[in-house]
């Protein structure tokens, strides 16, 4: 491994982490409302008079430059105060705390799953090209990057918890607190953030999987008399899934878009559900938190995929 | 391409033009589920511009005599829960999508086109901050960003369409910027070069037109993409207005009668589906069309 690489992409993930906040900062400020109007309507302050709103605003800084209220705001983001949410009348630093682990349960689960079936199920169907199950899951995943999956949850729930009644309809506990309604509320909305991610895996290992095996060291392996499972497994596989590895980042970002979604339409109190409430509510602050966290999260796992894709694709280091 | 004969004296006999059209149309009208979404797209534009001539009702009438009726001969979808029928309020639903998948991509591939081209094609300084600002923006799930903008913005067709068009914004650049990368290093960009071409009738008359195989194809996705996007955004309740018919607001509002009217939450949802899953396999079908490289391998 070449340091100069990672080195390299360390410091463009830092560019890029500044223009993250700078993009959080702009948006929030050209959300419409004062924010301490909003501040004093919402927290019930409307008595303050002119001189007690003009304290406030003193107070959140809000009546420097914009540079300088950026500034600030960097600094106390680094140090993890996040604001205050007014609807939740706590930080929104805790109230996160307490709703992205829910989230993140979620998502770890749809994000294995996406690639433990995905990926083999794109492999297989390259490997019968033209026969059947290709046909089958070619299809099936034409539909699953289609399919609007607040509604897939809509219909999971009228078959699976009304119609048959085998699953609860909504709601979330800590698999802590009881494991098996845990994982018996978890099976729906898991399906339906990880339907795109498990099509896109599965469409991208095929045709990365057909461009690999048409390569002439296959073909070289073939002649060798090669077993099937050894020219696959053993000379076609790595390379294959070095255009599939560059999807996980997008993965990340796909799933956390996913739960605002699914995490509305199953009512669990996740990180998506917070933000959703937050735009609704105009509890900016909560908004503000939602939308960093997450990009920073999806920045991580993207530094984090290119890394090991220098590791995987030796060519990308010396470009 | 097999049919050509070796090059002799250097030399190289170049298909006439309508050949190659007709191969490409012969490519692409080769799967019938290419087909199927061609057809089903069409059926869309023509129910989007005579929606007042097939739709049975009016779609905003409400009739409090006729509330949440099941499916008959009378409302071959059913009503809704202040009797406006669902088919009508479907068929009415096509120009609020179409409209936002046409006017988002619009947006998005006018300003992404132009980042990435200009990224491309001066290299440099440029280069180096819209692919960094690029990069900024996929940090943000789609859904999250379109959700912000449409806040800040306002609800309202006209503002779910930027906010949609803003969120697609950073595929077209990175696609642009990485095709205008590889055209620029051909030799009639050099050519172009020499005979004293200005960098503008480079990019746009030399660069821009071999970029757009795999742009078409972008672009088909993409307003599958927008239609989504929107649907979800409705969903949420944070697009389009009340009364407006939309599909996603559809689902959204059925989804109270689940457990009685299932076919409010149904019917909308599947239409999405349908509509996307056809400008996906137009996409696809485009792609091989276009493609000869990739042709039947995605």
């Amino acid at each position: 491994m070449t340091y100069p690489y990672i080195l390299r992409r360390l410091l463009q993930s830092i560019i890029v982490l500044v223009l993250v906040s700078m993009i959080v900062f702009v948006l929030m400020r050209l959300l419409p409302g004062d924010p301490i109007l909003i501040y004093v309507t919402q927290g019930n302050l409307e008595s303050s008079t002119q001189e007690q709103i003009d304290l406030l605003r003193k107070e959140f800084g809000l009546d420097k430059s914009m540079p300088a209220q950026y500034v600030n705001w960097i600094a106390r983001v680094i140090r993890g105060d996040l604001g205050k949410s007014i609807l939740h009348r706590d930080s929104v630093s805790g109230e996160i705390a307490r709703r992205l682990p829910i989230t993140f349960f979620l998502g770890m689960l749809a994000f294995v799953i996406s690639i433990l079936i995905g990926i083999p199920a794109g492999i297989i169907s390259a490997t019968r090209r033209g026969r059947w199950l290709d046909t089958a899951v070619t299809t099936l995943a034409n539909i699953g990057i289609t399919v609007p999956i607040f509604w897939l949850g809509i219909l999971l729930i009228y078959f699976f918890a009304l119609y048959l009644g085998w699953l609860p309809v909504f709601g979330y506990t800590s698999p802590f607190e009881d494991f098996w309604l845990s994982i018996k509320q978890v099976i729906m909305p898991v399906v339906c953030l990880s339907v795109f991610a498990i099509a896109s895996n599965a469409r991208q290992a095929r045709s990365s999987m057909l461009e690999v095996i048409r390569q002439d060291y296959i073909r070289t392996a073939w002649s060798k008399g090669l077993r099937e499972r050894s020219v696959i497994l053993g000379h076609a596989l790595k390379n294959a899934l070095i255009p599939v590895v560059t999807l996980i980042g997008m993965m990340v970002r796909n799933i956390f878009g996913g739960s605002v979604l699914i995490e509305t339409v199953f009512n669990i109190p996740g990180m998506g559900r917070l933000a959703v409430e937050g735009i609704l509510g105009k509890d900016y602050q909560v908004v503000q938190g939602c939308v960093l966290i997450t990009a920073l999260i999806v920045l991580a796992s993207n530094l984090v995929v290119d890394i090991s894709y220098g590791w995987l694709d030796p060519r990308i280091r010396y470009k | 391409m097999a049919e050509l004969e070796t090059p002799l004296f250097g030399f190289r006999e170049t298909l006439p033009r309508t050949k190659e059209f007709r191969r490409i149309v012969r490519v692409f009208l080769s799967r019938k589920i290419v087909v199927f979404g061609l057809i089903v797209i069409l059926a869309l534009i023509l129910t989007a511009v005579f929606a007042p001539v097939i739709a049975p009702y009016d779609p905003y009438d409400q009739n409090l005599y006729d509330v949440l009726r099941k499916p008959s001969s009378k409302y071959f979808l059913g009503t809704d829960a202040v009797g406006r029928d669902t088919l009508s309020r479907i068929i009415y639903g096509s120009r609020t999508s179409l409209m936002i998948g046409v006017v988002a991509l619009g947006i998005a591939a006018s300003i992404g086109l132009a980042m990435g081209l200009i990224a491309g094609y001066f290299g440099g300084l440029a280069y180096a901050f819209i692919m960094r600002l690029t990069d900024a923006l996929m940090c943000f799930p789609m859904i999250l960003l379109a959700l912000v903008v449409a806040a800040i913005l306002g609800s309202g067709l006209k503002n779910v369409m930027l906010a949609v068009g803003v969120a697609l914004i950073p595929a077209y650049c990175r696609l642009l910027c990485g095709l205008v990368l590889s055209v620029k290093e051909n030799d009639y960009i050099l050519a172009g070069r020499a005979m004293g071409a200005s960098n503008l009738r480079i990019m746009f008359l030399h660069v821009l037109p071999n970029c757009f195989p795999p742009l078409i194809v972008l672009m088909t996705m993409q307003v599958g993409m927008a239609i989504l996007a929107e649907a979800g955004l409705s969903f949420l309740g944070i697009g389009i207005e009340q009364p407006t018919a939309a599909w996603g607001s559809m689902v959204s509002d059925g989804y109270q009668y689940l457990l009685t009217h299932p076919i409010l939450s149904f019917a909308p949802g599947l239409t999405i589906m349908i509509v996307v899953f056809a400008f996906n396999m137009v996409g696809d079908g485009l792609r091989d069309a276009l493609d000869p490289k990739l042709r039947g391998t995605i």
